[in-house]
């Protein structure tokens, strides 16, 4: 365990940082023609912010993150923020050369408005009567942050998965916003197998009777469900490869095969232990609307063409997808490079090969932060 | 601070070619060529050199293309747009005539079907420059008729079975390939090297004494 001193000086480390919250009434007009409101989006910060406002890259989570990146809440946390290895000084995202900032995203229940908020109205949380949100709206909300923090034009915008979905929606929604743009293992819409995956997910939580059609704040919470939806979600974020390599056949104890049905494989156990831990941070209902929001996405709309709808970015992207990724496979991000080419964007697209599948954007790897990071340094003119 | 440029591993040897600095001045011959403020599109464009004196030289909208994950990491770091594939999907994206240029240096004859992306080439750019090693040099055609053998040559090193240049062609044959796709010369240069390794103009006998052949051409 380190101590306070241990964690403020650990190198690249950003040291202990505080999730802060920022509060603004809207309300916010969704896509879905509904309203929300008052909205508050829980976000950290590293770095400073330089004088002329210039040095912003905004971090987008994926569906399980938060706004909690890098370094520690409390000396003792047991781990550091969800892209520690990232952010941080000397890192890609360099805290000593950028300001970057992430939010977590509304619909989610790390801080921000979501379906275990209150609702004023009611002094009840919002549980299924929380409007459903889409990843245009997440940008929406958070460009009210960006005005509060009084930065017009940030340097960046990146994200992995689902965060690289807000960062597509960020460079389209906003053009005159965003300089730069890094799209991670991400896809311009959902596919059929996509929204199926969600789909079991969402079943799994709705079919727990804890669920009790949303309302289960302050009772026994749907734990069950929410654990299988990990456990699905879980596979499709590692790979064949990964798997066997991890875990292969192997069993937890070593009588031989034991003709039962307890935990037997070490896969079993591992999904178990992730769904198990998921369910301790995460709210059920988050689950559901976030997947939906997801699902939602199709940037090739109103127009039906990719093409099209990207003909108004100006940002510079770096597209990065992940060989073993089969969740939001390379061919798809292929189909946005195409069209970001097609428009004369100035774009690089890099496949890297790796055997750990869709979660590959979350692990350390040298070719994607040098990557990342001279694409920050040498893109912008 | 930037990382450093990735060091590159040393590359199998169906990468090698491309990645072969080229002869010091063959490039200054392919530079000279583009105009100006242009888009530039260079196919297997490997660690981005062409590019980067392109866009600091001309002032070119530069992009590339290449199969190499390393070499890709490298323009990055140059600060070059470039695509990670295969060259024939590098085009794809591409409306006709999309682009100014679009430049093969030492490409064509690695690949499957080099009429077919010299087509696609000449669909998408104004303008397509080409260069290769002439097959019929004076040094090859005498390993083939005195010793009887495969040509080795500094330009082509490779044995016949791990050569990546399963595309060989000379000046002649290519020029025919360019009547029969009905495109145009505008300009060529042929090159032969000198003992320091410096590349210059031959103007006699091109397909008996140069070495390397750059032939700018299109579609009108």
């Amino acid at each position: 365990m380190l101590d306070q001193t241990d964690v403020q000086t650990a190198p690249g480390s950003v040291g202990l940082v505080q999730t802060q919250y920022f509060t603004f009434p809207g309300p916010l007009r969704l896509a879905s023609g509904k309203e929300l409101g008052p909205i508050t989006l829980a976000y950290e910060t590293y770095g400073e912010l330089n004088s002329d406002r210039s040095n912003a890259i905004l971090v987008e989570h994926a569906l399980s993150g938060d706004a909690h990146v890098a370094g520690r809440h409390h000396p003792d946390d047991r781990k550091p923020g969800w892209w520690d290895m990232m952010v941080g000084p000397g890192k890609a995202l360099d805290t000593t050369k950028y300001f970057v900032i992430c939010a977590n995203c509304i619909g989610g229940c790390m801080g921000s408005t979501g379906p275990s908020s209150i609702n004023p109205a009611t002094g009840r949380p919002y549980a299924m009567s929380f409007p459903v949100i889409t990843i245009q709206d997440m940008v929406e909300a958070e460009t009210y942050l960006l005005d509060h923090l009084g930065i017009e034009q940030v340097l960046c915008v990146i994200g992995g998965s689902m965060g690289g979905m807000r960062t597509l929606q960020w460079a389209v929604s906003h053009p005159e916003r965003v300089r730069l743009a890094i799209p991670i293992a991400t896809t311009s819409r959902h596919t059929a197998q996509a929204i199926a995956f969600d789909e079991v997910g969402r079943q799994a939580i709705m079919a727990d009777p804890n669920w009790n059609g949303g309302d289960y704040y302050g009772g026994p919470r749907p734990e069950r469900g929410l654990a299988i939806a990990r456990m699905i979600g879980h596979i499709t974020y590692l790979s064949d490869e990964a798997m066997h390599r991890k875990f292969g056949r192997n069993l937890i104890r070593d009588n031989g095969l034991e003709f039962g049905f307890e935990e037997e494989f070490q896969v079993q156990s591992y999904l178990r232990y992730q769904g198990d831990s998921f369910v301790q941070r995460f709210d059920a209902n988050s689950y559901l609307y976030i997947t939906k929001a997801m699902d939602y996405f199709d940037l090739t709309q109103p127009s039906g063409s990719l093409k099209k709808e990207l003909s108004r970015v100006r940002a510079k992207f770096l597209v990065i997808s992940f060989t073993s990724d089969w969740l939001y496979p390379t061919y798809q991000s292929r189909e946005i490079v195409t069209a970001l080419r097609h428009n004369n964007a100035y774009v690089t697209f890099a496949e890297i090969t790796t055997p750990h599948g869709h979660d590959a954007f979350l692990l350390e790897s040298r070719q994607l932060t040098s990557l990342i990071s001279n694409f920050l340094s040498y893109a912008v003119d | 601070m930037p990382l450093t440029e990735p060091a590159a591993p040393p590359l199998p040897r169906e990468e090698a070619l491309q990645r072969t600095a080229p002869l010091k001045g063959e490039l200054e011959y392919i530079i000279e060529l583009v105009e100006p403020g242009t888009r530039v599109l260079d196919l297997g464009c490997g660690t981005g050199d062409l590019l980067k004196a392109l866009q600091e030289r001309k002032k070119v909208f530069p992009q590339g293309v290449d199969i190499d994950e390393e070499a890709i990491q490298v323009c990055v770091s140059k600060g070059l747009p470039v695509y990670h594939g295969d060259l024939d999907e590098g085009l794809a994206d591409f409306g006709d005539q999309a682009l100014d240029y679009v430049i093969l240096t030492n490409v064509i004859q690695v690949l499957h079907r080099p009429d077919f992306l010299m087509r696609e080439a000449a669909r998408v750019g104004r303008r397509v420059i080409v260069s290769f090693p002439n097959f019929a040099h004076w040094s090859a055609r005498l390993q083939l008729a005195l010793l009887g053998r495969m040509p080795r040559t500094k330009r082509l090193p490779y044995e016949w079975y791990d050569s990546p240049n399963i595309h060989l062609t000379t000046i002649r044959d290519f020029q025919d390939l360019l009547r029969r796709e009905k495109l145009g010369i505008h300009r060529s240069v042929f090159l032969r090297s000198t003992r320091d390794g410096r590349f210059v103009p031959v103007r006699l006998w091109p397909n008996l004494l140069a070495e390397q052949a750059i032939f700018m051409v299109s579609r009108d």
